[in-house]
């Protein structure tokens, strides 16, 4: 009876993966630091849902944006005492959501780039979909306080693209901590992370194993797809027994629980976000395909030099477009690279593109690429404003996270994941002048005592004092 | 007098090749930076003839044979220096029969010089060309040895003789050569004074020599007024080169430089110029502990040679927006387009190729749609040695190919 009423509440929790009644593993411990209320007022606001006010202000409080307005004077306080809220007149300043960097190895791929820091890819096997980037994540990277400077608030870290499946990737928060849980975005969807093309068949096809063609790429999702329904069915049968209270039941008949494959079916179940690593028209449209014999969608194909041959396509299927402003040619399936990818891929109706950077150094300039891409859409004669290109690296970017909800724009109710620009966002010479992760002032360019050291770079700048 | 006008446009600027035949060429009213004593000429003309500049200033008569650009008041600029890269060598990196930058034969080989497999038909090529660079050095890869082998400044004007001067010596200092000296980096110095001792040597034979025969005489060029560029990032390994350099008699350039900032004082002292990658603030690896952003703007204030370089080749187009990002972190904004023009110009000493605009010197220009150095700027027409370039590359072949949302043809059959 006892081990019956377990079941049933494991069946009952289905919906989580099988082993959820035991909680959430290794779940976040993120808890916003304290904040005093914030008023800015005379700003640019770019919203990040293609909206610009000029002017504007925006109340900041208990972590969250409270009130947009147009003049200071029209802000709904919602109970707040405004009269006790830190005056930021932002001066002409530009405003933006916190970024959102879609693809980072920030922690998994740390700085110093010494063989002991390469966590990235568990590439022993074409499919690792058991592996969980956030337990390589190392806190201490000082990569995160550089992507902090520039304006990111959350960031999406994944294994690398050495394999067909190569594990789940997370979303935290943009914050130094020391560990990765308390960085966790609360309530994120869990992500996994897959590849096309080269990688794989080149890591694997080097030594004589499967997959070394492309097509033996998709026999092995495929396969993976297959041995994933089964595990579904399998449980679910389980479940039909117990919950029909079967008594001939043997305990031992509970299937076993399988790292691997409990994430391929949380994907199959909608619960898992897919994002994939694919460069080329012809083997994106493959992989929707596949989507579609085994009944899952995919979030965003990342990189996708060519995503702007099928830009319709990607725009029918709901998939985004997480992808670089210009780079190219450094392996065939990148050789068609254009920098008006960003730009046609955002054209189409429901078009969803992302900048994203695969990159330590480009995490901390996700504006000035996507400026980049706004330009060259411009000349290519779409129009495109700044607060049309701000999607790119906000809100867009928390969709194909799941996190939408919860940030990515600046609209009452959303956390206050905030940057307040010297200028425009969208110029080589624009800094970020203070960062806000919900409501709290995480990094101030004026003020040394707000941007974090990591631990290991501290007493390592010998002469910066100098 | 036929007249044209570079518009800010991709469409208009491709009517311009039915001019490629002009003897001369007149840009009027542009804000022409001179990179000279000139400095900044607002409203001024520049006259082209034959490949060279024949007069910048104010009010120029336009002569009757002349194409003219109306430039309406843009920036006009040297043609960009691209940065150290492996342009006409590399097709694509990660295809072994398309690159020609890297030599796998064991052992130092400075008579390695990777311009006789110089293309300029790569793709890449124009794509870089159109964006505003009118010269790179094209030099080998690191790998294999800590003597990289030898490259040559090459002007992107997608011709065959287009080297602008003489070899450089690249040799690669530091934890990720370590591998090939033996484990330690004080053995890159103990290799490279016993390679120089053999370039130097009266003797015929020598035994167990680390050079060929041909390797000596190429290494020998180095002792005697050729430019050897370091790659060296820690501040301790820079002050081994200068102290080496000034040793053997050798014109020394940092390559990188994470760290150099540290010591600047010494490098100006040396004459030592530095090419900088502007965008390295982060801990690399330990040789690179104290990388930071104002890197140019420190040495460049201590009176240092600036210039800039990305490591990139495919994107090496970007090298402007690492500029701007010196400029944004305290390099002056004159200072920060001088990386670009006059100063690879003077450091690689191109002879008649000067990275300014000025009477007599070679007319390689670019029309900018803005700040240069601006990432919302692009090059509106580029000028190589006095002909507006077609500003076609398979890329904006590519784009125009698929800017039609709807095509009523397979896009197979559109042929921009």
């Amino acid at each position: 009876m006892k081990i019956r009423q377990i079941l049933t509440t494991l069946a009952a929790c289905w919906a989580a993966g099988p082993f959820a009644a035991v909680g959430e593993p290794y779940p976040s411990t993120y808890e916003p630091l304290p904040s005093g209320p914030v008023l800015i007022v005379n700003a640019t606001l770019l919203t990040g849902t293609g909206t610009r006010l000029d002017n504007a202000s925006m109340l900041i409080a208990d972590g969250r944006i409270q009130a947009i307005a147009d003049v200071a004077e029209n802000i709904e306080s919602g109970g707040v005492d405004i009269d006790s809220a830190q005056l930021i007149d932002a001066g002409g300043r530009w405003v933006t959501p916190g970024l959102i960097d879609v693809h980072s190895h920030l922690g998994v791929y740390a700085s110093p780039n010494v063989k002991a820091h390469s966590d990235g890819n568990e590439a022993t096997a074409p499919v690792t979909a058991q592996v969980w980037a956030e337990h390589s994540i190392w806190p201490q990277d000082p990569g995160f306080s550089r992507a902090l400077a520039g304006g990111v608030t959350a960031m999406h870290i994944l294994p690398g693209s050495a394999n067909l499946i190569g594990g789940r990737g997370v979303t935290v928060k943009n914050v130094p901590s020391l560990s990765y849980q308390r960085m966790k975005f609360p309530g994120a969807p869990h992500s996994l992370k897959m590849a096309c093309g080269e990688n794989p068949k080149r890591v694997y096809g080097e030594r004589m194993q499967t997959p070394s063609t492309r097509m033996g790429n998709v026999a092995g999702y495929r396969a993976e797809w297959i041995a994933a329904q089964k595990y579904i069915l399998d449980w679910e049968s389980y479940e039909k027994r117990v919950s029909e209270g079967d008594s001939d039941m043997d305990p031992d008949a509970t299937p076993e629980r399988d790292l691997k494959l409990e994430t391929l079916a949380g994907v199959l179940q909608g619960e898992i976000l897919v994002h994939m690593h694919c460069y080329r028209a012809d083997e994106m449209m493959t992989i929707l395909d596949m989507a579609e014999e085994f009944g899952y969608r995919v979030s965003a194909f990342h990189h996708a030099v060519e995503a702007y041959k099928i830009a319709g396509e990607l725009a029918e299927h709901g998939a985004c477009g997480a992808l670089w402003a210009d780079w190219w040619g450094f392996k065939a399936e990148a050789y068609d690279g254009i920098q008006e990818n960003i730009a046609l891929v955002d054209r189409p109706e429901g078009g969803c593109a992302i900048v994203h950077s695969d990159s330590e150094e480009g995490i901390q300039r996700l504006n000035q690429e996507a400026a980049k891409a706004m330009t060259r859409g411009r000349r290519a004669g779409l129009d495109i404003p700044p607060e049309r290109a701000i999607r790119w690296i906000t809100s867009n970017a928390a969709k194909s996270l799941g996190i939408q909800e919860q940030t990515g724009t600046l609209e009452p109710g959303k956390m206050a994941d905030v940057v307040i620009w010297n200028g425009d966002p969208f110029s080589v010479y624009a800094q970020a002048d203070q960062v806000f992760v919900d409501g709290r002032l995480m990094y101030d360019r004026a003020d040394p005592a707000l941007q974090p050291v990591s631990d290991f770079e501290l007493g390592q700048q010998p002469g910066a004092s100098e | 007098m036929k007249r044209l006008i570079a518009l800010p446009l991709f469409a208009a600027a491709l009517s311009i090749s039915a001019d490629l035949s002009a003897e001369a060429l007149f840009v009027n009213d542009a804000t022409v930076y001179t990179m000279s004593s000139q400095a900044v000429l607002q409203g001024a003309d520049i006259l082209i003839r034959d490949g060279r500049i024949k007069a910048v200033g104010s009010e120029l008569p336009a002569p009757v044979d002349a194409t003219v650009i109306e430039a309406r008041g843009r920036p006009v600029t040297p043609g960009f220096f691209a940065g150290i890269t492996q342009l006409g060598l590399v097709e694509i990196s990660l295809e072994a029969s398309s690159v020609d930058s890297e030599l796998a034969i064991e052992g130092l080989r400075p008579e390695f010089d990777v311009s006789s497999a110089y293309n300029p038909h790569s793709s890449a090529v124009p794509v870089t060309r159109i964006e505003g660079y009118s010269w790179t050095l094209s030099g080998p890869s690191r790998a294999g040895s800590i003597v990289a082998g030898q490259g040559r400044p090459v002007s992107l004007d997608g011709s065959y003789a287009s080297f602008l001067g003489g070899p450089v010596l690249f040799i690669d200092i530091g934890a990720d050569a370590s591998e090939q000296s033996g484990q330690s980096r004080a053995a890159q110095w103990m290799l490279l004074d016993q390679a120089l001792a053999e370039a130097g040597s009266e003797q015929q034979w020598i035994p167990q020599p680390l050079l060929t025969l041909a390797g000596r005489q190429a290494m020998n060029r180095y002792r005697t007024g050729g430019i050897t560029v370091f790659d060296a990032d820690r501040a301790s390994d820079i002050l081994q080169v200068i102290e080496f350099a000034g040793r053997h008699g050798m014109k020394a350039v940092i390559g990188g430089g994470a760290e150099a900032w540290m010591v600047a004082d010494r490098l100006a002292e040396a004459g030592v110029p530095v090419l900088v990658d502007p965008l390295l603030n982060l801990p690399g690896d330990f040789d690179q502990l104290g990388a930071r952003l104002d890197n140019a703007a420190i040495l460049h204030a201590a009176g240092v040679t600036v210039a800039f370089t990305g490591g990139d080749m495919h994107n090496a187009r970007r090298l402007r927006q690492l500029a701007g990002n010196a400029v944004a972190a305290g390099l002056p904004y004159e200072a920060g387009l001088a990386g670009l023009t006059s100063n690879p110009a003077v450091i690689f000493e191109l002879g008649d190729y000067t990275g300014t605009l000025e009477a007599g010197g070679r007319a390689d220009l670019v029309i900018w749609s803005g700040d240069p150095l601006e990432v919302t700027t692009v090059a509106d027409q580029v000028v190589i040695d006095g002909n507006p370039i077609e500003m076609v590359s398979r890329q904006t072949l590519l784009r125009d190919r698929y800017l039609d949302a709807d095509p009523s043809v397979p896009r197979a059959y559109i042929k921009p």
